[in-house]
C-alpha cells in the first residue's frame, strides 16, 4: 500500500493468484466428496454412454464391413422374378452357361431345387423335413460363394455323379451332425447319401445355410430335380458391376426380361451397417438427454452449494474477494465437476467399447473425436450449469451473505 | 489522523416504511484505540460495524479509513480496502471446514495475492500470537470454540489491518473461551492495535476504558473513562 503522511491514497487491487483459484474451486469438492461425486456421477454415464455408443457403433460397422469386403462385394445373385407381372416365372435352364460366356463374369454356379426331403436316418418321419431344403449345385459352388468348409470338403468332380451330400451350417446342425470324424450317412430322397462335409454359414447366402447340396448330375440320375436353376450365383469383375448388373436379365432371358431379378447379397449387408447407424442416433439421442439430467444434477448442487455457503462467501467477501473472485471460485467448481465426470464417463466408455467389442471378437475402434468430444462436452455442460449458480453467489451481498440465520 | 472515521453516517433499508438502521452517526476512532459498542439488539450496532468494515454502504455520509473517503470507491477498490485494511471477527467464526488452522490463517492474505508460502509463514506467527501455535495443523473440528475463534482473530490479524472490528466475538462461547478472548483483545490492544468491539458481554465492556452506546440507530453516549470529564 502506499501511505503518506495524509494517509492511504490508494490500495493495491484484490487479487487471487491462479494457482489458488484451482485450488479454491476444488477445496469445496474435496471437503463434500461424496455430493460431489454423485453429482458427477450424471455426466460420466451421460459422457460414458456417448462414449460407447460411438465406440460400439463404430466397431460393430467396421467389423460388418471388414466382412462385406471379405466376402466381396462383386456378387450378384439371379433369382426368378417375384415381382408384380412375373408370374410363375422361372430361369432358363440354360441361363448358367449363358451367364458363363459373358466376358465379365468371373465365376457362376447355379443351384437347382431337388424334390426330396433329408433325414438323419429313415426311421424319422416324413414330415419332419426340419425345414432343410435340398439343391444340386455343381463344383464352383464354394468358390464363387467365397464360402469355406467347416469339416469334410465339397463337392468335386466325380462325386458329381453320385449321391454325396455336403451340408449347410444349419442343416448340419438340425440333423445333429457335429463332424465327420466318423463317416456320416443321411437319408435323403430314400436312399442313403454319404455326407462329404459340413459348409460354413454363407454371410451373402443365408438360404443355403439351411440346405443340404449333392451333385447335380447324381441330382438327375436319382432325384426329381428341376431343370431350371433356383439361384445363380455370380462373381463378376468389380469394374463392370453395374454395367453387367444391368445386362444380365436380357442376356438370361431376352424374351422376360422382367422375369430375372438381379440382386447384391451385399447391398443388404451395408443396409443392415446403415440401419445400426440409426439405432446409434437413438442411443447418442438418450445419452444427451443423460447428459442433460447430468447438467442440472450439477447446475443443483450447485445452487444448494451456494445457499449453504453464505457464510463462506460472506466471508471472502469480507477478507477482500471481489464478486469476480467469488463468480470464478464457483465456476471453477462447476468446471471441475463437469470435468471429473467426463473424464470418469470418457474411461468408462472406452473400457466399455473395449469389453464388449472383445466379447463380440470385433476390433475396437474408439473415434478420438469421441473422446474428444465428451470431454468438450462435459466442460461446456459444467460452464453451462455452473454460470447461474456463480453469478448468483457473486451477486449476494456480503451482509447478507454474513448474516446469521 | 485517525483510523477510523465516520461522517454523519446514515443507513436506510427499502421497505414499507423504510427502516432507518442507522441515523447521523458521527464517530473517530484513533489509532491504537480500542473501542466497546454496546446497545439492545437491534440498535444498529451491526450495521455499523459492517459500514465501518466496507462491507456495506451508507445511504449518506462518509466513511474514511485511514483518511481515505470510501464513498467514491467502487466495488472492487472496497474489496481491496477489506482485504488489507480490515479485519473482520465474527460471532459465528466462519473457518472453513476441513481446513487446517494454519491456511485458515493463510487465507487472511488469499486475496492480497501473496504467494502461499509467505501467506503461511505469517499464518504461523499470528497463530502463535493468539497461543495456538501448537495447534496450526488441527481442523475446526478437532478445535474448542475459544480455540476456533482464537484462529478467527488470527485470521484477522494476519494482514496487519488498520483496525480490528469484532462483532459480538464471546457470543457463542462458554465463560473460559469468553476470558482466553477477552484477555487476547486487551493484550492485542496493548500492543498498540486499534481494535472495535460490539457486545453484550459486561466483562468486555468494563474492561475498554471507550464506550460506544446505540439506541435506534443513533449514538447516544460516547464515554470514555480516561478522558475526565469535569
Amino acid at each position: 500500500m502506499t501511505a503518506t503522511a495524509h494517509g492511504v491514497t490508494a490500495l493495491p487491487a484484490s487479487r487471487l493468484r491462479l494457482a489458488e483459484v484451482a485450488r479454491v474451486g476444488i477445496h469445496a469438492l474435496a471437503t463434500r466428496r461424496l455430493r460431489a461425486a454423485l453429482s458427477a456421477l450424471g455426466i460420466a454415464i451421460g459422457i460414458a454412454s456417448l462414449v460407447s455408443v460411438l465406440g460400439l457403433s463404430e466397431s460393430s460397422r467396421s467389423d460388418l464391413i471388414d466382412q462385406i469386403d471379405a466376402l466381396g462385394t462383386n456378387l450378384l445373385t439371379v433369382t426368378p422374378g417375384t415381382g408384380f407381372g412375373a408370374g410363375d416365372s422361372a430361369l432358363p435352364g440354360t441361363a448358367t452357361g449363358t451367364i458363363g460366356r459373358l466376358p465379365t463374369v468371373e465365376e457362376a454356379s447355379a443351384v437347382y431345387a431337388v424334390n426330396a426331403g433329408v433325414y438323419r436316418n429313415d426311421l424319422v418321419p416324413a414330415n419332419l423335413t426340419g425345414g432343410i431344403s435340398v439343391y444340386a449345385t455343381d463344383t464352383r459352388l464354394l468358390e464363387t460363394l467365397n464360402g469355406s468348409m467347416a469339416h469334410g470338403s465339397f463337392l468335386n468332380e466325380a462325386q458329381r455323379d453320385y449321391p454325396v451330400a455336403v451340408l449347410g451350417a444349419v442343416s448340419a446342425e438340425r440333423l445333429g451332425i457335429r463332424d465327420l470324424e466318423a463317416p456320416v450317412r443321411v437319408w435323403l430322397g430314400g436312399r442313403w447319401v454319404d455326407v462329404a462335409g459340413v459348409l460354413e454359414t454363407f454371410a451373402l447366402a443365408a438360404d443355403l445355410d439351411r440346405a443340404v447340396l449333392i451333385g447335380d448330375r447324381a441330382a438327375e440320375q436319382y432325384y426329381d430335380m428341376d431343370l431350371e436353376p433356383s439361384a445363380i450365383y455370380i462373381r463378376v469383375d468389380r469394374r463392370f458391376l453395374d454395367d453387367t448388373r444391368d445386362l444380365l436379365p436380357a442376356t438370361i432371358d431376352p424374351e422376360n426380361p422382367e422375369e430375372v431379378e438381379v440382386s447384391r447379397p451385399s447391398d443388404l449387408l451395408e443396409a443392415q451397417a446403415a440401419a445400426e447407424g440409426s439405432f446409434t442416433e437413438l442411443f447418442l439421442g438418450l445419452g444427451a438427454v443423460a447428459l442433460l439430467v447430468g447438467a442440472i444434477g450439477i447446475a443443483n448442487v450447485m445452487v444448494i452449494g451456494v445457499v449453504e455457503r453464505r457464510g463462506e462467501i460472506g466471508l471472502r467477501r469480507a477478507i477482500g474477494a471481489t464478486r469476480v473472485h467469488i463468480r470464478r471460485q464457483f465456476l471453477t467448481e462447476a468446471l471441475t465437476l463437469a470435468a471429473a465426470g467426463g473424464i470418469a464417463g470418457t474411461l468408462l466408455g472406452v473400457a466399455a467399447t473395449y469389453s464388449y467389442s472383445v466379447f463380440q471378437g470385433w476390433r475396437a475402434i474408439i473415434p478420438p473425436e469421441a473422446i474428444g468430444g465428451g470431454i468438450a462436452a462435459a466442460v461446456v455442460i459444467g460452464a453451462v450449469a455452473g454460470i447461474y449458480p456463480a453469478i448468483r453467489a457473486a451477486r449476494m451481498s456480503p451482509t447478507e451473505a454474513l448474516r446469521s440465520d | 489522523m485517525p483510523a477510523l472515521e465516520l461522517r454523519n453516517v446514515s443507513k436506510q433499508y427499502a421497505g414499507t416504511p423504510p427502516v432507518t438502521a442507522l441515523d447521523g452517526v458521527s464517530v473517530q476512532v484513533a489509532r491504537g484505540e480500542m473501542v466497546a459498542v454496546v446497545g439492545p439488539s437491534g440498535s444498529g450496532k451491526s450495521t455499523m460495524l459492517h459500514i465501518m468494515g466496507t462491507l456495506d454502504a451508507p445511504t449518506s455520509g462518509s466513511v474514511l479509513i485511514e483518511g481515505l473517503d470510501t464513498s467514491s470507491l467502487d466495488d472492487d477498490a472496497l474489496a481491496a480496502i477489506r482485504g488489507r485494511r480490515v479485519g473482520f471477527v465474527f460471532q459465528r467464526f466462519f473457518l472453513l471446514a476441513g481446513t487446517s488452522a494454519l491456511d485458515n490463517v493463510a487465507n487472511g492474505l488469499l486475496y492480497t495475492g501473496t504467494p502461499r508460502p509467505q501467506r503461511r509463514e505469517a499464518a504461523v506467527t499470528a497463530l502463535d500470537r493468539v497461543g495456538l501455535g501448537a495447534r496450526i495443523h488441527h481442523r475446526p473440528n478437532e478445535l474448542s470454540g475459544g480455540e476456533m475463534q482464537r484462529v478467527a482473530l488470527a485470521r484477522a490479524l494476519v494482514h496487519r489491518p488498520a483496525f480490528i472490528l469484532a462483532d459480538e466475538p464471546t457470543g457463542n462461547l462458554d465463560s473460559a473461551g469468553s476470558e482466553a478472548i477477552i484477555e487476547l483483545l486487551l493484550s492485542l490492544h496493548d500492543e498498540g492495535r486499534t481494535i472495535i468491539v460490539i457486545t453484550h458481554n459486561e466483562e468486555i465492556s468494563s474492561a475498554i476504558p471507550r464506550r460506544l452506546r446505540m439506541l435506534d440507530g443513533r449514538l447516544t453516549d460516547d464515554i470514555d473513562e480516561r478522558v475526565s470529564v469535569p
